[in-house]
């Protein structure tokens, strides 16, 4: 015994050396290229090279109108397209000052937090798969075909909706939808203690989640972590309380905060979200007032010259649209400051001096979208 | 902090700074040697605390190329927008914010990426989205590509 415990220990685990993680590797949810400087398996530190879906969207927007850039938006963040859109009405709206009816704004908000439920189940079970449980890949995605039921019908859409328009929403509700609805929060109730079950007190996820990926308030707030990451920290970030738009002001609705500043703590946090969104949507869901699904709107968008910003609180974070109009159809220049592209930044910061396999779970727990990355 | 004492405030650091006019945030457009020292007192100085920067954009604005950040105080809950501009197009630049948010290192090389201005002291200014040998910067206004931008 004694022998082996003197080895030298190998050459290798003094070096530095690098490897590519990506862009095609299963953990990071898409084409994204991590290159990991290591030694032995601890990680010294890494490079995100992002670009490899690039589609130049910003520059796409300055041809088009604003009821088409709502099309764009959708790929963006294709897990929370609704609330992208969402982003892009908003601002319209608020720069031509034009008053929405009630109806839209109840629908709004329903379609948003359905949109951030579905999006923290893929999210719930990339997470586990990537934990090396496949049954949370199965669990979620079976869940989250209820949502997609519902968009289907309402939308005629299942993923990349725009169903949000200037001054409204598309068609109005199907005759079907509350009742789906309905089905869809009785149903995900009991299956979401399911996911409690098979990850949130499981031991063995506990000790791969735990103090590690440590991110705290000061760093988040430098580095602009929002949403559900940033919340881990204890940080209070959420737009639909800070800036509150459509129904969030008039709902009751807790914002999650956590305090052990780790990936479990992000997770976490995640986990209760689905609880209060589903709390929202049953306070709106039974008392849509009648009326119309569309203000009247001009056949042409003009905003008046000037800048605009608008934030919505997307599913990974705060998503704002800075709009510069010189008084055209077409805006002069749209920027989209994404939450993927910013909580990606801390990656490197977070993740040193861990193990590689950590490394997994701490991006999972930031929940990067790469085209939400990329644009 | 309200805007006007904001304002005051602001005048006493910059007395060069101009005041721009926009219904939603307080702008202010700054020479950009004041930069970095206004930069450093915003996020140091506790009456102000601005310690979140939520958005950094490069705009060209035909003649000129201008760089706005968008700031906010977690504490106080107020906002302000900073603007920077150039009329050098050649060789626009400006100094880098990343020592005091850490979120302007990825914006700064997006928006080197897409417009070309430079950041000084910024630790690694390389392109973020686009290749190391891509010709121009796309965002900008006289940017021209013939084969993937198709004209109507």
């Amino acid at each position: 015994m004694k022998e082996i415990i003197n080895l030298p220990v190998s050459k290798i685990d003094e070096e530095e050396y690098h490897i590519n993680m990506g862009p095609q590797h299963p953990s990071t949810h898409g084409v994204l290229r991590l290159v990991v400087s290591l030694q032995g398996e601890i990680v010294k530190n890494l490079k995100p090279h992002c670009g490899y879906i690039h589609r130049g969207i910003e520059k796409m927007c300055e041809k088009d109108t604003y009821p088409q850039i709502i099309h764009l938006t959708d790929r963006i963040d294709y897990l929370s397209s609704h609330i992208s859109n969402h982003a892009v009405c908003l601002l319209v709206e608020k720069a031509l000052e034009i008053e929405i009816p009630e109806r839209v704004q109840y629908i709004r908000t329903i379609m948003d937090e359905l949109t951030r439920i579905q999006s923290h189940q893929l999210w719930w079970s990339s997470f586990g798969m990537d934990l090396g449980g496949l049954t949370c890949f199965f669990y979620g995605l079976r869940d989250r075909e209820m949502i997609l039921d519902i968009w289907e019908e309402t939308t005629g859409s299942r993923f990349l909706q725009s169903y949000n328009c200037p001054g409204g929403v598309m068609q109005d509700i199907h005759p079907n939808f509350q009742k789906k609805v309905h089905a869809f929060l009785k149903t995900f109730k009991k299956k979401i203690k399911d996911y409690d079950r098979i990850l949130s007190g499981n031991v063995i996820f506990e000790n791969r989640s735990q103090g590690v990926g440590i991110l705290s308030k000061e760093d988040a707030i430098s580095y602009g972590v929002t949403g559900p990451s940033g919340r881990g920290s204890g940080w209070s970030c959420d737009v639909r309380k800070t800036e509150p738009y459509s129904m969030y002001s008039k709902v009751q609705f807790n914002e999650v905060l956590r305090y052990e500043c780790d990936t479990y703590s992000r997770y976490m946090v995640r986990m209760q979200e689905m609880h209060e969104s589903m709390n929202i949507i049953e306070q709106l869901i039974d008392n849509i007032p009648a009326g119309d699904h569309s203000a009247k709107m001009k056949a042409v968008i003009k905003l008046p010259a000037g800048e605009y910003f608008q934030q919505v609180e997307s599913a990974r974070g705060e998503l704002g649209l800075y709009v510069v109009s010189d008084g055209n159809k077409t805006p002069y220049r749209m920027k989209f400051r994404t939450p993927s592209f910013s909580n990606l930044s801390v990656l490197d910061h977070i993740s040193r001096d861990m193990k590689i396999a950590d490394l997994v779970a701490i991006g999972a727990s930031l929940d990067l979208v790469i085209p939400d990355i990329d644009r | 902090m309200d805007n006007d004492s904001l304002t005051a405030r602001i005048l006493e650091i910059v007395p060069d700074a101009q005041l721009e006019e926009n219904k939603q945030f307080l702008t202010f457009l700054v020479p950009a040697a004041n930069l970095h020292d206004l930069a450093l007192k915003l996020k140091s100085s506790p009456e102000l605390a601005f310690d979140f920067l939520f958005c950094v954009s490069g705009v060209d604005y035909g003649k000129q190329l201008a760089v706005v950040y968008h700031l906010n105080s977690t504490q106080h809950k107020h906002a302000l927008v900073i603007k920077v501009k150039t009329d050098d197009r050649a060789n626009p630049n400006f100094d880098t914010v990343c020592d005091i948010w850490r979120t302007a290192e990825f914006h700064e090389r997006e928006t080197y990426d897409m417009f070309g201005i430079r950041f000084n002291n910024h630790p690694d200014l390389r392109r973020i989205f686009l290749e190391e040998d891509w010709k121009g910067y796309p965002l900008r206004k006289d940017y021209v590509d013939e084969v993937n931008i198709v004209e109507f």
